[in-house]
């Protein structure tokens, strides 16, 4: 089981986020998977966060307790939600948006400027989509195939072909820094060559 | 009394595999069963059933309005419904409050209306985006004087879409007002849920009177004792009130009448409790504890029941498909076999002095009860099982 | 007295009324019968199909009247007359639907259904039976009470305004606004016919005695004294500028038809508007194809 939980701030498509990946887990990767938004007090201000439970059986308790993945695309997001992030966890920030706090916390750093790259496309609203596939591809959790089966319905339509453009975006540059990860790890630790295949799927640890 | 089942209009049914939250899956199943009238107040957590209804319905052909409150809401459906169109609306808490009396009304009138509860925390304006179950009595008792209801409790988006269904010809098969007591929770979760092909789909139909029109009776009770309906605009110039009232529908104010007419009301659903009640077990043959649950917490239950298996104790599961009628029988017998129940539940102890009632003191009840805000955590329903079963 | 012993043995509107609920509740000198039998006269010089009309009342004395007349009628709760008519003729626009009802649930408990309807012009017709009180509760002060008048919840006389009632329509958007007494019986008739012939949200008030409550409290005599306060003091006034037309305690009433607008309904601004904004795709509702 999963625990994932998309934050930020509102108007970035945070909930979007939760609802694709929902959607393409369910629908198309042959998972259970619950999506569900924070309401209440916490939604207060500028924090918006979405949380998404998958599981091989029924999802039974639907809300994150402590999530193995924070997506956190505002410094206030990060901020709040970080703490509760499972030792080991994952946490994939908007480099130009999240500034990270000293901690020795052993958990592992992805990040990328999914905003910038938004709007190298042409809008910075796709950004939540370029975030969306660089989580799919440094976590693993859901297919490209599914992700984009997904988006009719939860995107404009005529917007799909730039929305899947800023996916693909995301997704490349997260096999980047997949591969720039395990070649640094091969030039640390020459001798351990033979792990470097689970090296790249585990990802760099801090 | 033959039941008219036919498969559902294809118009309204959006089949295929879609990621629903619970409000969505309500509208959904609506137009499936054939409902072509809401009308609704903007309510939180509730409002998205009536955005999607207003969404779909112009693409399926009937109507959506937003009244300007919720008794007004409700009284349109009590209308609609006479003039022949299943009819439903959505609301929560407060909104529930402002329609008791015309709760009343179409139990009075015996008017088949379906409305879903998609509870928050209360009382009062409460806790209006957390969830809560602390309407279960008010639905059961919340209107002035003695009626019966029927009322079902989804766990699931896909739940939501199945029961709303369910509660449509629960109505339509009984002439009474039947409600969806859904939570924040499963209304906003979003989950998978399937639409079967409309053929799939089994829909009830009302009993329309087709006899000569001067025999037409709008209240003589059935060998089911459900009375046949008609329409308005059909000819029968029929005459129905909120008033105690004799088989031709004419106010009677005795206290002979009161007795039928209430009786009357009352015993549709008493006596026919057995052919409405639907609950799932789960390995209570040989359980020392049962867990009485329903709706979102009776998911949350299971995740504590079955790590309770693991611990080695004998655990089974009621899980409460229809709350009311309450399965008073099922319980009494659990209750001569079984060391305790349990029962979680988002307020102080509703359903749980239900439970306690039908056991009649053969066993235990033990609640593990919250104000509302969130779901239990599994541990905590867990340890008053491992509590109960010492 | 048994039906075959009455000396004319059918009532000239037996096919409106359901004789065997008679007697009816109402006082001797209450004016709501008149308004009943006008409206019947109306309905049958309408044309309209009998089956197909609905009558929707409250709760109260004019509350009453859907239970003796002889068409679809419906007896529901105080103040929701108009929603569930509006509930009514949504489902089936073949219908014809009148609210017929009093002051106190049209404009006090019911005052927000009533602005909403007439503001959606919602196809219905409202009959307002207004005796100045609350009758069946024993004469309360109502939102239509005169200044100065004694009610029993007002002991020491009414010191709250009223409510203008053809001026709370028109501002609120129906299309057909007309005030009568009980004393203009065929101005009243014609009246009532135009309405069911008219589509839209019709109004139309109705001034009438209350003598058990109203008019014994306050000495005003008996059915035959208001009738002639009427004859006194009302003025016919047609087109009349609603904002003049405030009742004083036994003062003057002006009478009259004050709207009559064409106005497309709710129905048809829903079926309008979503066939020009969906095209093809949308799919009427209650219109003959």
């Amino acid at each position: 089981m999963n625990e994932i939980r998309f934050s930020g701030f509102g108007g970035q498509g945070i909930i979007r986020q939760g609802l694709i990946l929902g959607k393409a887990l369910s629908l198309y990767d042959n998972k259970f998977a619950t999506m569900t938004q924070s309401f209440g007090p916490e939604a207060r201000g500028s924090a918006c966060s979405s949380q998404v439970v998958v599981s091989d059986e029924r999802v039974l308790y639907p809300y994150v307790t402590k999530p193995e993945i924070l997506v956190a695309m505002s410094q206030e997001a990060y901020e709040k939600y970080e703490p509760e992030l499972r030792e080991g966890g994952t946490l994939i920030i908007d480099s130009d948006l999240v500034r990270l706090k000293p901690s020795k916390r052993k958990i592992k750093i992805y990040s990328i400027p999914s905003t910038r790259f938004a709007e190298e496309i042409g809008n910075r609203i796709y950004a939540n989509l370029v975030m969306l596939g660089f989580f799919a591809a440094v976590t693993k959790i859901v297919s490209p195939e599914a992700i984009k089966k997904a988006l009719p319905g939860l995107v404009p339509s005529r917007y799909l072909d730039m929305n899947i453009k800023a996916f693909d975006r995301g997704f490349n540059y997260g096999l980047e820094v997949l591969e720039k990860e395990a070649q640094s790890k091969v030039e640390k630790e020459p001798k351990a060559e033979k792990k470097t295949a689970k090296a790249k799927n585990e990802g760099m640890e801090k | 009394m033959s039941v008219r089942k036919k498969s559902a209009d294809p118009k309204g049914v959006l089949t295929g595999v879609h990621y629903l939250d619970g409000d969505y899956a309500i509208a959904e199943g609506a137009l499936a069963a054939g409902c072509r009238f809401f009308a609704g107040y903007p309510i939180t957590p509730s409002t998205e059933t009536a955005e999607r209804f207003a969404e779909r319905i112009p693409l399926v052909g009937g109507v959506f309005i937003q009244m300007e409150d919720e008794i007004a809401s409700i009284a349109a459906l009590i209308g609609a419904s006479w003039a022949g169109v299943k009819s439903m609306t959505v609301t929560s808490g407060p909104g529930f409050s402002l329609m008791m009396e015309n709760i009343g009304l179409a139990c009075m009138m015996e008017v088949p209306i379906v409305i879903a509860n998609v509870q928050r925390g209360g009382p009062s304006t409460g806790l209006p985006t957390l969830t809560g179950q602390g309407d279960m009595m008010q639905v059961k008792w919340g209107s002035h004087g003695d009626y019966e209801i029927i009322a079902l409790s989804p766990d699931s988006p896909q739940e939501c879409f199945d029961l709303t269904i369910k509660a449509f010809n629960l109505s339509e098969m009984y002439r009474v007002p039947v409600f969806i007591m859904t939570d924040e929770c499963v209304g906003h979760m979003h989950e998978k849920v399937v639409i079967p092909p409309a053929e799939e789909i089994e829909i009830i139909e009302r009993k329309w009177y087709e006899g000569p029109k001067d025999k037409y009776l709008p209240y003589q009770p059935d060998v089911d004792l459900v009375p046949f309906m008609v329409k308005a605009g059909d000819g029968y110039r029929f005459h129905t009130t909120g008033l105690t009232h004799d088989q031709r529908g004419y106010p009677v104010i005795n206290a002979e009448a009161q007795d039928w007419c209430v009786r009357h009301i009352c015993d549709k659903i008493r006596l026919n409790a057995d052919k409405i009640i639907e609950y799932k077990e789960d390995e209570t043959d040989n359980a020392e504890i049962v867990v009485v649950s329903y709706g979102i917490t009776s998911r949350v239950a299971w995740k504590a029941i079955q790590d309770a298996r693991k611990a080695g104790i004998k655990v089974g599961s009621l899980r409460l498909i229809t709350v009311w009628p309450f399965p008073e029988k099922r319980i009494e017998e659990l209750a001569g076999k079984i060391k305790a129940f349990v029962v979680p539940e988002i307020n102080l102890g509703q359903i749980k002095r239900e439970v306690e009632r039908a056991a009649k003191g053969k066993a235990p009840v033990y609640p593990v009860s919250h104000c509302g805000g969130w779901v239990h955590n599994p541990d905590d329903i867990l340890k008053v099982i491992k509590e109960a079963a010492k | 007295m048994r039906p075959e012993d009455r000396l004319e043995k059918k009532h000239p509107m037996e096919e409106f009324l359901r004789m065997d609920r008679m007697p009816h509740i109402w006082c001797s000198g209450c004016g709501i019968g008149i308004v009943v039998t006008s409206f019947i006269e109306a309905l049958q010089k309408s044309e309209i199909n009998p089956d197909k009309v609905c009558v929707v009342s409250g709760i109260g004395c004019t509350g009453r009247v859907a239970g003796y007349l002889r068409l679809d009628s419906f007896h529901t709760t105080h103040g929701r007359p108009i929603p569930f008519a509006t509930g009514l003729k949504l489902a089936n626009p073949d219908l014809k639907v009148v609210v017929f009802s009093g002051d106190g649930d049209i404009v006090g408990i019911g005052g927000n259904h009533f602005i909403h309807a007439a503001r959606r012009n919602m196809d219905l017709v409202v009959i307002c039976v207004n005796n100045f009180n609350y009758a069946m509760t024993g004469g309360q002060v109502a939102a239509t009470s005169p200044i100065g008048a004694n009610l029993s919840t007002a002991p020491y006389g009414n010191f709250e305004y009223p409510f203008n009632l053809p001026y709370l329509a028109e501002a609120c958007g129906a299309t057909y606004v007309a005030r009568w007494t009980c004393l203009h019986i065929r101005r009243l008739t014609k009246s009532i016919q135009e309405a069911l012939q008219k589509r839209g949200f019709s109004f139309i008030e109705v001034i009438t005695p209350c003598v058990t409550l109203y008019a014994r409290r306050n000495r005003l005599g008996d059915g035959l004294n208001l009738l002639r306060y009427y004859y006194e003091n009302s003025e016919i006034r047609h087109g009349a500028d609603t904002r003049t037309l405030d009742i004083g305690y036994q003062g003057k009433i002006i009478v009259g038809k004050f709207v009559d607008i064409e106005k497309p309904t709710f129905l048809d601004c829903m079926n309008n508007h979503l066939r020009k904004v969906l095209g093809n795709k949308y799919q009427p509702w209650g219109v003959k194809s």
